[in-house]
């Protein structure tokens, strides 16, 4: 194992982190916007589905994908009849796993930012007749964009921890699979610690350095314990 | 509750006592191959020996750093030789208890009834996608899976369909779920130990095209039920516990 293989982990996981992130940003945030507004019944079985990935054990997640996205599941029977094929072992597959995985740290602070707007700006800008999508995309998306830019930080930093998921459906393919934490996992399971902790140095200092970005962008405190910045807690 | 039976109850709860203060607890860390072998092993040692026997069940590489990080393990039931010979030459083994437990043994294996022939010829085929393997730096299965695939000059051939499992558990879920056709795995994990027919299909690879999978068994220095863990690792060579062993489809 050499450092090409550690470096191409650490390029297919920023990669990752990357898709994952565009991907939820475009998809979490009309959901935040759904979320923050409506007054279905739907609100809070969907909210807890959103949130189900902060307290389900990555395993479970993984080992339900692996399940469902195989031949024998609901969304493998859907793939192969769209002719994708199956998504297990294939960077796709890690997309859509790693989006199941860091939903929550997507959509939360973006609806806590719509909460927070409140009704105010919104009606007076219905009084200058701007529509529906002049006052999302005018009004509340600036407004949001503190949490905006935290999702999207907190999106990305989280994938590229994620590992648990990652191990189950991966299949450990050098450039498909294979990122930075289970790389990690692997040499420490062959006690090859040298290489072991400089991958973790890496992450380490990765995950301090955001962590250090999101505390400046929010001088206010904590990032965890104050509900009006809708970070998720874990 | 009648006088005869309290007395009976109190002579029992006695008895039990007088037998634990001589009953020894083993904590034996086993490789996740041997598990449900170990397991039926344990049960009948307990019984002839009166020790209680405490089975985790794990990579043997992983069990290998908690020994050395100091965790409580009395026995190492190692999936391979090398990993107890390292403990023995750094003197945290006792040399004298190491021994061959089980020689394993590789099969190709598909959870559809109709994908492995006799011959393992499948390999060569386009009839699957996936081949799931264990990682041959961690797994002395996955070692054997690639000396395998080396002896039949197909190793640069099917290396683009190969999935990599971290161990021979999880390379086993890649196919009983379906998501890789073909894998290799140990005989043990996919023949019941009654005897009857494995599910799917398989070919059981010749041992001479991977080297012998020896696993060895050691007793962990400075532990202080080392009779107690002595006795179990002799137990695994002794003919009720080979009889077990068989069954699993393991060699000695």
């Amino acid at each position: 194992m050499n450092w090409s293989d550690d470096a191409q982990a650490v390029w297919l996981t920023l990669k990752l982190a990357f898709v994952v992130t565009v991907l939820l940003l475009a998809l979490g945030t009309p959901l935040a916007w759904w979320l923050a507004h409506t007054r279905s019944r739907w609100k809070a079985p969907l909210s807890a589905l959103v949130a189900l990935p902060l307290v389900l054990p990555p395993t479970v997640l993984g080992f339900y994908l692996l399940m469902l996205m195989g031949p024998h599941g609901v969304v493998g029977r859907a793939t192969q009849a769209l002719g994708i094929g199956l998504l297990p072992f294939s960077f796709a597959g890690l997309v859509v796993a790693s989006m199941l995985y860091s939903l929550p740290f997507v959509v939360q602070p973006i609806q806590t930012a719509f909460e927070a707007i409140g009704a105010r700006p919104l009606e007076a800008a219905a009084t200058l007749r701007a529509g529906p999508w002049e006052r999302f995309a005018h009004v509340a998306l600036p407004l949001a964009r503190r949490g905006v830019v935290t999702a999207a930080v907190l999106g990305f930093a989280h994938t590229v921890g994620e590992f648990g998921v990652v191990l189950m459906i991966g299949g450990n393919i050098p450039g498909a699979t294979r990122v930075i934490s289970t790389q990690l996992y692997n040499h420490v399971e062959a006690i090859e610690y040298p290489e072991a902790h400089r991958l973790a140095a890496i992450l380490l200092v990765f995950s301090f350095a955001v962590l250090l970005g999101v505390y400046r962008l929010r001088p206010q405190g904590a990032l965890v314990a104050s509900p009006a910045d809708g970070a998720p807690r874990a | 509750m009648t006088p005869d039976l309290a007395r009976g109850l109190v002579a029992a709860a006695l008895a039990a006592l007088a037998f634990a203060a001589h009953a020894d607890e083993v904590q034996v860390a086993v490789a996740a191959n041997f598990s449900a072998a170990a397991q039926k092993i344990a049960a009948q040692f307990e019984k002839d020996t009166g020790h209680v026997v405490k089975l985790s069940s794990g990579a043997t590489g992983k069990f290998y750093a908690q020994i050395e990080a100091g965790a409580p393990f009395d026995v190492l039931v190692a999936a391979d030789q090398a990993t107890p010979a390292k403990l023995v030459a750094e003197g945290k083994a006792v040399p004298a208890t190491l021994h061959t437990y089980a020689i394993g043994r590789l099969v190709l294996w598909s959870a559809d009834p109709a994908l492995v022939d006799a011959n393992g010829d499948v390999l060569k085929s386009d009839k699957w996608k996936h081949l799931s393997v264990a990682d041959a730096k961690l797994a002395p299965y996955g070692q054997a899976a690639r000396q395998t695939l080396a002896s039949l000059k197909l190793a640069d051939a099917v290396q683009p369909r190969v999935v990599t499992a971290e161990n021979i558990g999880q390379a086993l879920q890649f196919v009983q779920t379906g998501n890789a056709e073909l894998g290799f795995v140990a005989l043990g994990q996919v023949q019941p130990p009654d005897g009857s027919k494995a599910a799917g299909s398989m070919w059981v690879v010749p041992a001479r095209l991977y080297a012998p999978i020896r696993q060895d068994a050691v007793v962990i220095a400075g532990t202080r039920v080392g009779k107690a863990a002595t006795q179990f690792v002799d137990y695994l060579a002794s003919d009720k516990a080979r009889e077990v062993i068989k069954a699993y489809g393991y060699g000695w």
